[in-house]
């Protein structure tokens, strides 16, 4: 790719007109051709619309001295996003050969900016999964070994970033889904505060707690996504009207004196000691190197967010769900009646997964479980908020592991609840609506280890500028894949 | 707790999914142990606690009562399994009774 790993270092080298937009798509499409068995990263390429979209970039880069940053970058796009013309699965049987008859406001936006969508990624089916084994098209492979799990459910948009064939792909962040593949990838991956970003065009999980957000090689790439894509929008009426704060301004800011709080119920047993010993390195450089003070803190309730999540999530699943009947869009089973129709089609297509969450949703909101289960947790998931808003009295941002492991091997994990757990760190950020951040912090046995900034809600800015600090003082985001190599061609 | 697996039927038949056997069986034992998990929110005094009901700090968003365009209906049938005219088509709904 011509060495050119970022957005800002593509966008400088289209305005000195050393590279063109369609040279730029032409590379990263021959990049995911040379990747993509080792991979399978991708679900859909989007050739021709992508070389029609570059074709318009150069005119506008050409005639606008003020074109954005993304204008003529490619970049890719996680398949439960909707894109109008382009092939969407949300990596599920139940949806193969849909094409959306609309383009998602957050893709829009990045389209308006004069990005260049080179593909879909693979996910796991509807964005539930912490391995990328729950896609009804295949795992995807981790670039740093491809015998491993990229993490989940974004694991395409991750991988295809730390294999560098684009510098920006988006993923959606429910449980985990965006910072923990970033981490289990080696790249950077932020889930902006709940209702920034619109969530219309994306097919809806669980929807109090889906929120899309960036994959990059670097933090100012994020930040540069953000502002692209964050904003009120009449479509979605759950984003905010707060006015979006320009984040690239203050990226740069100094961090000493900041409070950094680190949640002692974090760091429990179950972090993994090569993990343990990266982030408390990277505690050391935030208040040795930047001069941030690092404080102890506690979020007692840590240890119930998994169980308030099992319950909330797939009980907004089993309700968004239900809309997946094969009657206005995908594939249908006809099997004589409709009612005999609807049960083969969603027990024959939904993947198991899938099933499983919709039948614990729907468990949890069945009469005479509602008030023991749904509307317990709802209230739990109260206490767990005001847990974070009390601590964000004493401290700016908290800062612990994204995720308790590195990336482990595909097929390790057969319990569905011991996946379950590979989230515990990341859940209660959205629970609480947070604005959250993974990014690179070390290699342990040679796979890489996220560090996790999580800020109050709004303070995304902060966020990025506490992990811009971080990324700078050290090298980890340089840190490359072998097939990255491969991809420079 | 055990779910059984007429509970599970039950659930299934909400959820209208049909189960094989093996998934029926697979479901009694991996949803009762996640339900013995998450079960730990039993133990927390909640009695002054308010539920979350959504994320949001707006309260309502109006907008002008106004025809905007919308789909068209070609587009909006492009992707059904079946349609006639500018209808969705399904199965019969009624059953014969035996």
């Amino acid at each position: 790719m011509n060495g050119l790993r970022t957005i800002t270092a593509m966008a400088a080298a289209l305005r000195a007109k050393e590279v063109t937009p369609r040279e730029l798509a032409e590379q990263a499409l021959a990049s995911i051709d040379r990747t993509d068995d080792a991979l399978n990263a991708y679900l859909a390429r989007t050739e021709d619309r992508a070389y029609a979209q570059a074709d318009e970039a150069a005119r506008r880069l050409s005639s606008d001295p003020h074109a954005p940053l993304l204008c003529g970058v490619p970049i890719a796009v996680k398949d439960v996003l909707t894109l109008e013309g382009a092939p969407t699965t949300a990596g599920s049987k139940i949806l193969e050969g849909f094409v959306p008859p609309y383009t998602g406001t957050a893709v829009g936006k990045l389209l308006a900016e004069g990005a260049v969508v080179v593909g879909k990624t693979n996910c796991d089916e509807f964005a539930m999964g912490s391995s990328n084994e729950h896609s009804a098209y295949g795992p995807v492979g981790n670039p740093w070994d491809t015998s491993r799990v990229p993490g989940g459910s974004s694991g395409g948009s991750a991988a295809t970033v730390a294999a560098r064939t684009v510098p920006m792909a988006l993923g959606t962040d429910t449980g985990g889904s965006i910072r923990q593949p970033a981490s289990l990838c080696g790249v950077v991956g932020f889930k902006p505060t709940y209702g920034r970003v619109s969530r219309y065009g994306l097919i809806a999980f669980a929807s109090s707690l889906d929120q899309i957000g960036p994959f990059t090689t670097t933090v100012e790439d994020a930040a540069i996504t953000y502002e692209a894509i964050a904003g009120a929008d009449p479509m979605d009426s759950t984003t905010s009207s707060r006015p979006v704060e320009p984040v690239l301004d203050g990226l740069r800011a100094p961090i000493s004196g900041m409070k950094l709080g680190v949640p002692k119920e974090y760091f429990s047993d179950g972090i993994e000691p090569g993990v343990r010993e990266k982030v408390e390195k990277a505690i050391a450089v935030l208040q040795d190197t930047l001069g941030a003070q690092i404080v102890e803190v506690s979020l007692p309730s840590t240890d119930l967010a998994l169980s308030v999540y099992y319950i909330i999530a797939p009980a907004e699943c089993s309700s968004n769900l239900a809309r997946f009947d094969g009657i206005r869009y995908g594939v249908r089973i006809q099997d004589g009646s409709l009612h005999a129709s609807y049960r083969a089609t969603r027990g024959t297509l939904f993947g198991p997964e899938v099933q499983r969450r919709i039948m614990l949703g729907t468990y949890v909101l069945s009469s005479g479980y509602y008030d023991a289960y749904y509307r317990r947790a709802q209230k739990v998931r109260t206490l767990i908020a005001q847990e974070f808003t009390s601590v964000f009295e004493q401290v700016d941002a908290l800062i612990c592991p994204t995720s308790p492991s590195v990336a482990f091997p595909k097929g390790a994990k057969s319990d569905p609840l011991s996946m379950y757990l590979l989230d515990a760190l990341t859940i209660p950020v959205n629970l609480a609506g947070l604005p959250g951040i993974s990014v690179p912090c070390g290699l342990a046995d040679g796979l890489p280890v996220g560090l996790q900034v999580i800020g109050p809600r709004f303070a995304d800015g902060r966020v990025l500028q506490i992990a811009h600090a971080y990324e700078q003082a050290t090298e980890w985001h340089t840190a490359e894949p072998e097939i990255a190599q491969e991809v420079k061609g | 707790m055990t779910l059984t697996g007429a509970e599970i039927d039950h659930i299934a038949e909400l959820a209208r999914l049909q189960l094989t056997d093996e998934s029926r069986e697979r479901m009694v034992e991996q949803l009762s142990a996640i339900l013995d998990h998450v079960a730990r929110i039993q133990a927390v005094d909640l009695s002054s606690v308010s539920e979350t009901m959504h994320m949001g700090e707006e309260v309502n968003r109006w907008r002008r009562d106004e025809v905007l365009p919308s789909l068209a209906v070609e587009a909006a049938l492009a992707n059904a399994p079946d349609s006639d005219g500018h209808y969705f088509k399904v199965e019969a709904i009624q059953e014969e009774q035996a």
